[in-house]
């Protein structure tokens, strides 16, 4: 379609540098998992009622909306961004659903459809102004991020919106899809999302590029490469999984809350960084994501089923978050 | 190159049109609805209404919006402008501060307040004593001299009310746990003291197992569902809010519980909390009275800034609510959707 040297490209200097950096990186996954598995054993044996069916599938229900922002996220990590927008705007995408839906009377797939394109919509303008106007990725999704909260609030009249109209909506999150057993449909949504993620990330060019620009933006620019453009399409593709963390967190509720998410975005940002992905850019993964959020999530459920005190809690995961970063660092000066 | 300078100026100008924009309109949060016999913001009290500014802990919940709407009825009657603004997060201390800081700094006729943290509203307090500004607190009111008088619920009573229900319906024995919306306002404090307190006083059989905090339904619904699988013999759980209730049902709904299973109390109305009372989910709530206290501010303050003395507390009332009398048209009046 362009004239440029895509096939080429990627094939110099970032590849190389890449390989050892992605090592490095599977060191820190396993840590990661590690982490994991040792924080899994240690509440099951505190308490016997952390480890029952009931309450694994409680945890994966809690970590699947940070979850799906997290992957999406991960992509925009890795290009060298950042955005901070992914709380509110998820907001707002769930009250654009419930305005499509329910104020406008859509049927329940082309609302969904479209309050998940919105997603998409506010991730290209934040590309936009990011690789166009140049403001820098902190500032261009923070002011988002004020802007997707006010609009939440203005759009829906500061009420929450209710689905009377498309009842099935609720079911997007909830529907359990083993009868009899409780595995809501969202948490599959996310499974599912998952391993979309980790294909996009490792096969397709979104993600070799995701890795160019993050690991040598320069580089990248010089051999041919389309920076602005890639630039914004990975934004842009992360406001899909914005759009649709949006639209379950609305069904979840059966209910378009317009406030919230703020904070969101840094729970997201954690699990991100716990699972290997570097702040720097140029290195991370789908799966150190994935088990970042697990992190944060069977911590925050394993310390409220064992009734730690509530104030705790954040001291706890504020720690993991800490020593996580820090493992990250000591990485990459080790070389 | 040039089409970047273009991209730019044009940017520039956008923003520079959208802060004229937003200097002329004066910046408020002012609501459509209100009155608008005199024009937008900025006009401090020297209009020929008395401008009474209205600041509470938050603007989501449904319950503020209550309080919005009595207030806006007592501003029609006695012919005052009112303004309604709100923390956008309850439990943003910081945004408030920064509200009530405004707010003052325009000089209104007398100002409404209801402090998500007691302590750190102490200075603007006095500022509001020294230029002359009446306080009328309502709500969680404010831990301070300056109000000339506090319109609320009295929330130890109320969660005491919603105590002595829980302990009926669960038979006066057995475990429950409480998810309360915060831990730093007063209304938080309360809620959770008057029920605890009732509990240990008059019910030596039950045993509260965990008491966590969260006023987000989704955060309020994840805490609850910890709760129950770590003791599967829990018989009630009580929600000290709107947020907090909502997400308790979401819970009970996402574990499949049958209705009954699990006496769940909760606090406030809204159209999720009424719903699940009338399908039997929830056993009922403690309703405010959310209009009756923004009537009740507005009027005190008109009062105060004619100068007449004010009782210390106005005690705006609480209401058991439950299948039975949801349709009471007393209970009607103050439920919300």
């Amino acid at each position: 379609m362009t004239i440029d040297h895509e096939g080429v490209a990627p094939a110099a200097p970032p590849r190389t540098e890449g390989l050892v950096a992605r090592a490095r990186g599977s060191l820190q996954q396993l840590l990661a998992f590690g982490s994991l598995i040792v924080i899994i054993v240690v509440f099951s044996v505190w308490s016997p009622y952390f480890f029952t069916a009931s309450n694994l599938v409680g945890i994966l229900m809690a970590a699947t909306v940070v979850g799906i922002l997290a992957l999406g996220t991960t992509f925009v990590i890795i290009a060298g961004g950042i955005d901070l927008s992914i709380g509110t705007g998820m907001i707002l995408c769930g009250v654009m659903t419930g305005v499509f839906l329910t104020y406008w009377g859509w049927p329940l797939w082309l609302g969904v459809l479209c309050g998940i394109l919105f997603g998409g919509l506010i991730g290209v303008i934040n590309g936009l102004n990011i690789a166009f106007l140049k403001i820098p990725p902190f500032i261009a999704t923070l002011g988002m991020m004020l802007i997707s909260a006010g609009l939440s609030l203005v759009i829906s009249g500061t009420k929450p919106i209710y689905f009377p109209d498309t009842p099935g909506f609720e079911n997007l999150m909830n529907w359990s899809v083993i009868p009899g057993a409780r595995f809501p449909l969202g948490v599959v949504i996310f499974l599912v999302l998952v391993v979309v993620a980790a294909i996009i990330l490792a096969k397709t060019i979104i993600g070799r590029y995701a890795f160019s620009i993050g690991s040598n933006e320069a580089a990248t620019e010089l051999s041919g490469v389309r920076v602005r453009k890639w630039k914004v399409t990975i934004y842009g593709m992360a406001g899909l999984f914005v759009g649709i963390a949006g639209v379950l967190s609305a069904s979840r509720l059966s209910s378009a809350q317009p406030v919230g998410g703020m904070g969101l975005e840094l729970e997201a940002i954690a699990a991100v960084v716990i699972g290997g992905t570097s702040l720097q850019g140029g290195r991370g993964s789908i799966i150190g994501t994935v088990v970042g959020a697990l992190i944060v999530a069977v911590l925050t459920n394993g310390l409220r089923v064992t009734e730690v005190p509530q104030e705790w809690q954040s001291v706890v995961v504020g720690l993991v978050i800490l020593v996580a970063v820090y493992f990250d660092m000591l990485r990459r000066r080790g070389a | 190159m040039e089409r970047k300078k273009f991209a730019g100026l044009v940017a520039a100008g956008v923003a520079a049109a959208a802060l004229a924009l937003a200097g002329c309109s004066g910046g408020e949060a002012e609501d459509p609805t209100t009155q608008p016999t005199n024009t937008g913001g900025g006009d401090g009290g020297t209009g020929e209404q008395p401008y009474v500014a209205l600041i509470s802990k938050g603007f989501q919940h449904q319950f503020w919006q209550a309080v919005k709407q009595g207030a806006e009825q007592a501003g029609e009657e006695f012919n005052v402008k009112v303004t309604f603004e709100g923390a956008e997060e309850e439990g943003n201390v910081e945004q408030q501060i920064q509200l009530l800081q405004t707010t003052l700094d325009k000089h209104p006729d007398a100002l409404g307040f209801a402090a998500i943290d007691s302590q750190a509203a102490g200075p603007l307090m006095d500022q509001a004593k020294q230029q002359g500004t009446p306080v009328i607190a309502f709500d969680s009111g404010v831990d301070s001299d300056v109000p000339l008088t506090t319109a609320a619920t009295d929330n130890l009573a109320a969660a005491a009310e919603a105590a002595k229900h829980m302990a009926e319906l669960i038979g006066h024995e057995g475990k429950i746990a409480l998810v309360v919306h915060d831990q730093t306002s007063v209304t938080g404090v309360q809620r959770r003291d008057g029920f605890v307190d009732y509990m240990k006083a008059n019910e030596p059989k039950i045993e509260i197992v965990d008491i966590q905090y969260s006023g987000d339904p989704a955060k309020a619904a994840d805490i609850a569902k910890a709760m129950i699988n770590a003791n599967p013999d829990l018989k009630g759980l009580y929600g000290s809010n709107e947020g907090a209730a909502i997400g308790i049902v979401h819970a009970a709904q996402e574990l499949g519980l049958p209705n009954g299973k699990l006496v769940i109390i909760g606090f406030d109305s809204g159209k999720d909390q009424i719903d699940a009372i009338n399908s039997g989910l929830m056993a009922g709530a403690i309703t405010q009275n959310p209009v009756g206290i923004g009537y009740e501010t507005v009027k005190a303050a008109v009062a105060a800034i004619k100068g007449e003395t004010l009782p210390k507390t106005i005690d705006t009332g609480f209401y058991w609510y439950d299948k039975t009398n949801i349709d009471d048209p007393k209970i009607q009046a103050v439920l919300y959707q």
